[in-house]
């Protein structure tokens, strides 16, 4: 399985959680959830002490996890159970700290081992990227770039050498919701299609179905964190089925933004 | 500029969307640095406003106490704001003018930075917000009020342990979220290139004036600069310019709190290993799994569970020593140099000074020992009292 082949069927739902919010054995409900409401891949947060392009909703989840003792083992071997039982990309997203401190080559190992898909370190930019990404690229995960609204004429080189996706942060500041998005995500997602055939997905800030429908519209692909993860924090052991309900309303929301541009 | 490497270490950790802005300061930087008018500008708001040069002051009655090498005292405890962090701010100060910002974020652990960064924009007229962990804001109340008269917010922090690393990682936050008229005065050298280099470049007048002083005072080197060391701005100040000078010993004091056999503690090279974070690669006090490590010490300004790329690479070419200082010996210190000297250093400097107390008995009369008093004590008398077991009502 690859990152590519989330966006093989139309427009893709891309969500997140942060393992072990508020425990490994509901992360795994979740993962199953989400992917019965529709995701087409499925960002994991390996939790971080200092996670410093998170907003308050995943900071929190982040310390959630954390203190009721989560490591980087525990959440492999949550992998390993679910890969048994669904095939859905799976890519980390986590701080560089993270994996360097576990030795860059183990943790990829590892991850491609259990059959994680690539990884996202949103703390390691374009001009850092090379000891992860060559690390990735050995044991065939995708080691995913992103684009923010301030990147201008970085976007193409960062296209150019991108693999898996191209994460094209909406806004500026940190992971959360926001009631508007003002950024011209079209022109930012045209630049980077102009140096790579990789589809584009859309996150920061993204909750409601009208929000994901008019992010489809611009992009490949929409990322959504935060909304999903205060569903957590509010419902703890019990968020399955609202975390189901609202996938829901996201994925029907993107079909519907599918629709060629003209009819728009 | 180099690619902002030290050895193995520094680099540009942070997210895509600070990219453009580090660059763009990292091309300012290499434009006004050279500038003449840059240059005396900042020489006058440093001389005229700052109070620089700072005294090198022979510390007679602790020499002759210690009876061993000479000792004087880099004064910088005397500087406009009380620390050497206004050296820095000045500068960076100005290099935001330059560039056209209208507003300064700053962190601050103690508070000594906070205050200097609030004293800058008021100076500049200037937007000024100041990130500070509410832990730091209680041991510190007195310089939030500072900054508050400054007329700077000051925004306490509560997320993780509500200290010095916090208080960084919020102002990257804010920074992330408002870039085009904001310039983030980081206070300390470390973070992503090119701040430890700017930073260093501007706190390097200390290890200048020190190395002119000296000469003039005793035609001679010194034989080792003592500092305090969290990030390591006023160490690296003190010993830039004697790093081609092999015959200085080059100390850093780490906080080592409780003692680093202890989980209270900040001593980074006597315990961290190596690790990426607050945009850098370098030593960090972390658990197994990367996890930053919740650190302690007295000192607010030395409760940081890192230290700058620059450092970490002196400390792997053996070309700096760095010593622990406990929470008890640095009390011990603050209470020694005010009795003997009459002079009150911050808790911080007070770290250098207890190394010092430790090392000059050891070495002959002949040699001589500058110790950067980066800051002044006031501050931190409340704590100490309180430490002592006295309650101080103001």
């Amino acid at each position: 399985m690859s990152v590519k082949y989330a966006f093989d069927h139309g427009k893709a739902f891309v969500p997140f959680i942060t393992c072990g919010d508020p425990d490994l054995e509901t992360t795994e409900k979740l993962i199953f959830a989400l992917e019965r409401a529709g995701a087409d891949l499925i960002e994991l947060g390996i939790p971080f002490s200092d996670p410093t392009a998170e907003g308050p909703v995943i900071q929190s989840a982040n310390l959630r996890a954390l203190s009721c003792g989560v490591t980087t083992d525990q959440i492999f071997d949550m992998v390993r159970n679910v890969r048994k039982k669904t095939s859905i990309p799976l890519v980390f997203m986590t701080y560089a700290n993270v994996i360097f401190s576990y030795g860059t080559e183990r943790f990829c190992k590892t991850a491609s081992e259990i059959g994680m898909d690539g990884i996202i370190l949103p703390d390691v930019p374009w001009e850092e990227k090379e000891e992860f990404a060559s690390v990735c690229k050995q044991f065939g995960l995708d080691f995913i770039s992103l684009i923010a609204p301030t990147s201008q004429s970085r976007i193409s080189k960062i296209a150019a050498e991108a693999h898996g996706f191209i994460y094209c942060v909406s806004s500026l500041g940190v992971t959360g919701v926001r009631s508007a998005i003002t950024s011209d995500i079209g022109s930012m997602v045209k630049v980077a299609k102009q140096s790579s055939p990789l589809p584009v997905a859309v996150g920061f800030g993204i909750s409601t179905p009208e929000q994901a429908a008019q992010m489809a519209m611009h992009a490949d692909g929409v990322i959504i964190g935060s909304a999903i993860v205060s569903l957590i924090a509010q419902y703890g052991k019990q968020a399955v089925e609202p975390v189901y309900a609202y996938a829901r309303s996201i994925k029907s929301a993107i079909a519907e933004g599918s629709m060629p541009e003209s009819s728009v | 500029m180099p690619n902002g490497k030290f050895g193995s270490h520094g680099g540009q950790y942070v997210p895509e969307t600070l990219m453009n802005a580090l660059i763009e300061l990292e091309e300012a930087y290499c434009l006004y640095q050279n500038d003449p008018s840059f240059q005396t500008e900042l020489s006058h708001l440093l001389n005229d406003y700052a109070g620089r040069p700072s005294r090198l002051y022979f510390a007679k009655k602790m020499t002759e106490e210690l009876s061993g090498a000479k000792i004087y005292l880099k004064r910088e405890d005397l500087n406009h704001t009380g620390s050497h962090k206004i050296n820095n701010v000045l500068g960076q100060i100005l290099l935001a003018k330059k560039m056209g910002k209208t507003r300064v974020i700053a962190e601050t652990g103690a508070g000594q930075h906070g205050v200097a960064t609030a004293t800058a924009a008021a100076l500049m007229g200037m937007e000024c917000k100041i990130f500070m962990g509410e832990e730091d804001t209680r041991r510190q109340a007195l310089n939030v009020y500072k900054m508050r008269l400054l007329g700077a917010s000051v925004c306490p922090v509560t997320s993780g342990t509500a200290t010095l690393k916090d208080a960084v990682s919020e102002t990257m936050r804010e920074w992330t979220s408002r870039i085009a008229d904001t310039h983030y005065i980081l206070g300390s050298s470390m973070g992503p290139h090119p701040f430890p280099t700017i930073v260093r470049d501007f706190q390097s007048v200390i290890s200048k004036e020190i190395k002119a002083q000296l000469l003039s005072l005793e035609g001679k080197l010194p034989d080792a600069v003592i500092a305090c060391v969290g990030g390591g701005s006023n160490a690296i100040g003190a010993f830039y310019h004697f790093i081609e000078d092999p015959s200085v010993r080059l100390i850093g004091c780490e906080a080592a709190g409780r003692g680093v056999s202890t989980a209270e503690t900040a001593a980074t090279i006597a315990t961290g290993r190596l690790g990426i974070f607050h945009g850098m690669k370098s030593y960090f006090c972390q658990d197994d799994y990367g996890q930053i490590a919740p650190v302690y010490s007295i000192s607010a300004g030395l409760d940081y569970p890192g230290i700058g790329p620059e450092h970490a690479h002196l400390h792997d070419m053996g070309r700096a020593e760095y010593v622990s200082i406990t929470d008890d010996q640095a009390v011990d210190a603050f209470e020694y140099l005010s009795r003997t000297e009459g002079v009150i250093p911050a808790i911080e400097s007070a770290h250098a000074v207890a190394y010092a107390r430790v090392l000059a008995p050891t070495l002959p009369k002949d040699q001589i020992i500058v110790v950067n008093l980066s800051g002044r004590g006031d501050k931190d008398c409340a704590a100490i009292a309180r430490y002592r077991g006295e309650e101080i009502v103001e």
